[in-house]
């Protein structure tokens, strides 16, 4: 394995998206012990070098591939990279109109039920309304592993990878939106309602 | 390798431990005292460090700096609001903080180097042997700029700082918590200045921070401000006289208040007598526990919200969590210790001195370091978001918070003008959307880009977060493989240039030799490279071909040749040459560490076998 092994690799996994997470944990925590600076304090300033370069390596990798949702944004750059020659382009994604079109409804609402001081009827609507988001990304995220599985089930060269990829995409275009919103109602409520802070990079 | 120590630099006091045979030990000094209090005195006679220095607070308030952890790497406008607390003068400034005592101003990061000599010190008079490595604690949520602060006041005060660690994970080394198999743990350490919660998973020696969160401007000071604030109004009611204009009895008041909060958590009542013949009273007043608890209840209620941030951000509920432990000073307080338990619903670990407990981690780290210890292994995460200002003045974040560290990140930046060869970046840590509302950690010039058509250089940036929770920052033109140079102006800490300085001015005032000072640094170091290099040869020789270990070999020779003359030059660049000739060995000796990983059996069946 090398520096510039991608993720999958630096586990030794095949480029699948159902992973075992006891098992990529456990293999975390190995390379972990392999790597980690702590290890070579008293080592050459090359070897310290050489260990903070694959540590921050094992631990990228670690956090990418533990979450179904990054694992697949990063399967598709890969995927991309690897046909366009371009490397890891981010993705453009395109979500369906209709979706897109509800969500800004969903905005304008709460804009408006903002604007007139959020009573308690308007609350209880927001309330609702985010309880329905949450719900909608759920069967989203659903959708999302049962396309990885079958992912996982065609072969390399296989026709339908393309079709596969760009079903994904538009999934988590979909949950991109949904989770805007989501975040924005969540606020509106005073955070008490936010599940989880969103903190990653769209 | 020399013996490491592990120092806890707190806000009120600060300790330095060892690690004496398996267990470690906290030095006292010649009088048997562990606490060193955090405070300098800077006297018309010299500098005083510790309890001579707390006898000045009082009579020399203006010259004597207590609670300067609160202070480092941070500006000005950050710490403005509450300087009507201290009694000596701070320098308006856009940048590093100066403190002014007498007629010369001082930074923090000198301030502490002051306090980090003395236990350097006691450290050297207890163990009989010169001390020159340490591991020194932080707060989880200390920025870069504090962290770097404190990696320079290490510099400043002769120690080679192999490791900043956060403090509640040290606490959690101390503990012995890897004797627990699997399980999550929330250390909540409050302490003199700073709060920290902290939710590790532990898991057959891994130490794993799953996310950490906290207040750098939140612990037992503020407690003592609320009660001082309710002793003036008191005395101001009942004898008429506004004693918030007398900078001593000011100190006078802090320092009762102090003690009085402490007794507290132990008795139910406590009575405060101070005389204050300048002002022609003696202010007696007793006070009972539930009237401090009404006065610290919002403070402590303060510290709630972000332990359900790092809950939250951990993915787990409060009853998930296995093991509570108690971290800090400020948790003897029961109101406190209420608070956490009823948070997670279990009664929280304290049997560790909450004093100690930090500077005892620290040791076990700095044992680690040495290789004294393989079978425990950190690994810690980054409490703030990192990022770089985007056009518009919005930050764009490059390393989101709670990320593993080390950990890198790549980002592309090109020019907007025609033959432009300098880029700017503007590296920014914190949550908020706009860059004006995160904490500038420093800006960066890219220099040596050649002229170009605007647009035309794609020059990769990359953002690596060492071990210490520390940025590193590295520039490359991808069309020409040039490195670009980096140039940092740190926001609010001193560059490299001001530590070297400072460093050599220390010297000058010690009136050590600083020639032969180098001379024997410049030889630790090849002595270093050149175990380092037989060791690495023994262990990869197999790795490499005959060209390669002829080189190897031909360039330690040189190395060893050159060792015990007089010329550092020489010696540094024949390390330097050595250290090239290994980087390929280094390298892959790395993957075949790694190759090795990937082959292992699972961890616990490994432990079986070397236990058995």
């Amino acid at each position: 394995m090398s520096i510039k092994a991608d993720y999958f690799e630096v586990f030794g996994l095949a480029r699948k998206l159902e992973i075992d997470p006891e098992e990529l944990q456990r293999r975390f925590y190995e390379m972990s012990r392999r790597v980690h600076p702590d290890f070579f304090q008293t080592g050459t300033p090359a070897e310290q070098a050489g260990s903070l370069q694959r540590s921050a390596l094992v631990n990228r990798a670690y956090r990418t591939l533990r979450d179904l949702v990054s694992r697949v944004e990063y399967l598709i750059q890969l995927e991309e990279g690897r046909e366009t020659k371009e490397g890891a382009a981010g993705i453009k994604p395109e979500a369906p109109g209709d979706l897109l079109a509800e969500m800004l409804e969903v905005q304008e609402a709460l804009q408006e039920a903002k604007a007139d001081g959020l009573d308690e009827a308007a609350r209880e609507r927001v309330k609702a309304e985010h309880a329905r988001l949450l719900e909608w990304r759920a069967v989203e995220e659903d959708g999302l592993r049962a396309l990885a599985r079958e992912w996982d089930a065609v072969g390399d060269g296989d026709g339908n990878r393309e079709a596969l990829l760009e079903r994904m995409k538009r999934v988590l275009a979909a949950r991109a939106y949904l989770n805007t919103v989501i975040n924005d109602l969540g606020e509106a409520l005073g955070g008490e309602a936010q599940n989880h802070v969103s903190h990653r990079r769209h | 390798m020399s013996r490491i120590v592990g120092i806890d630099l707190g806000t009120t006091n600060s300790l330095v431990a060892y690690m004496a045979g398996d267990f470690p030990r906290v030095i006292p000094d010649a009088d048997g005292h562990v606490l060193l209090p955090s405070v300098v005195a800077f006297t018309p006679d010299g500098i005083l460090v510790g309890e001579t220095a707390k006898r000045q607070l009082v009579r020399h308030p203006a010259q004597t700096i207590y609670s300067v952890k609160r202070f480092m790497g941070r500006g000005y406008e950050d710490v403005k609001a509450e300087l009507r607390y201290f009694p000596f003068r701070l320098e308006p400034s856009q940048e590093i903080v100066r403190i002014q005592v007498g007629d010369r101003a001082v930074t923090p990061p000198e301030v502490s180097a002051l306090i980090l000599k003395a236990l350097k010190e006691r450290a050297e008079a207890h163990l009989g042997e010169p001390v020159t490595k340490a591991v020194i604690t932080v707060p989880a949520y200390f920025n870069d700029s504090q962290r770097q602060a404190t990696k320079d006041a290490g510099r400043l005060a002769g120690l080679e700082v192999l490791r900043i660690v956060n403090e509640p994970t040290a606490a959690s080394l101390a503990y012995g918590l890897h004797r627990l198999k699997r399980g999550t743990v929330a250390v909540y350490d409050l302490g003199g200045g700073t709060f920290d919660i902290s939710i590790l998973k532990v898991q057959d020696g891994i130490f794993e921070v799953l996310a950490t969160s906290g207040n750098t401007h939140l612990g037992g000071d503020d407690f003592d401000r609320a009660l001082v604030d309710w002793f003036l109004a008191d005395v101001l009611a009942r004898h008429g006289v506004d004693l918030g204009r007398d900078p001593e009895a000011m100190q006078e008041l802090r320092l009762g208040a102090e003690a009085a909060k402490c007794r507290l958590s132990f008795d139910e009542r406590t009575v405060l007598t101070i005389p204050f013949p300048q002002h022609g009273l003696t202010y007696r007043r007793e006070i009972a526990r539930a009237e401090l608890e009404a006065l610290i209840e919002p403070l402590v209620a303060e510290t709630l919200g972000p332990c359900r941030l790092a809950l939250a951000d951990a993915r787990l509920q409060a009853a998930q969590i296995d093991e509570v432990v108690l971290v800090g000073g400020s948790t003897r307080i029961p109101l406190v210790r209420r608070r956490v338990q009823e948070l997670f619903g279990k009664v929280p670990h304290s049997q560790l001195n909450p004093d100690e407990v930090v500077a005892l981690g620290a040791a076990v780290q700095a044992h680690i370091l040495a290789g004294g210890i393989t079978d425990m292994l950190l690994l810690d995460v980054t409490p703030l978001s990192l990022g770089i200002e985007t056009l518009g003045g919005v930050m764009s974040v490059l390393i989101p918070r709670n990320t593993t560290i080390p950990t890198s990140a790549k980002e592309m930046f090109t020019t907007s003008a025609d033959g432009q060869t300098v880029v700017d970046m503007h590296v920014l840590q914190g949550e908020r959307e706009l860059a004006k509302d995160n904490r500038s950690l420093a800006r960066f010039e890219l220099r040596g880009i050649d002229p170009m058509a605007a647009g035309m250089p794609r020059i990769e940036v990359t953002f690596l977060v060492d071990a210490n929770g520390i940025l590193q920052v590295q520039a490359k033109e991808l069309r020409t493989g040039k490195a670009a140079s980096v140039e940092v102006k740190p926001s609010y800490g001193l560059t490299d240039a001001e530590v070297e300085r400072m460093v050599e001015e220390s010297f000058a005032h010690a009136e050590e030799d600083v020639t032969s000072r180098l001379l024997i640094e410049a030889r630790n170091e090849a002595d270093t490279v050149i175990r380092a290099t037989e060791r690495a040869l023994g262990q990869g020789r197999h790795l490499i071909d005959g060209d390669e270990a002829e080189r190897i070999g031909g360039a330690l020779a040189t190395l060893l040749g050159v060792r015990d003359g007089n010329d550092r030059d020489s010696i540094r660049g024949a390390t330097e040459r050595l250290n090239q000739a290994t980087l390929h060995l280094a390298e892959a000796l790395m993957d075949a560490a790694l190759k090795e990983a990937l082959a292992s059996k699972p961890v616990t069946e490994v432990l079986e076998k070397t236990e058995s």
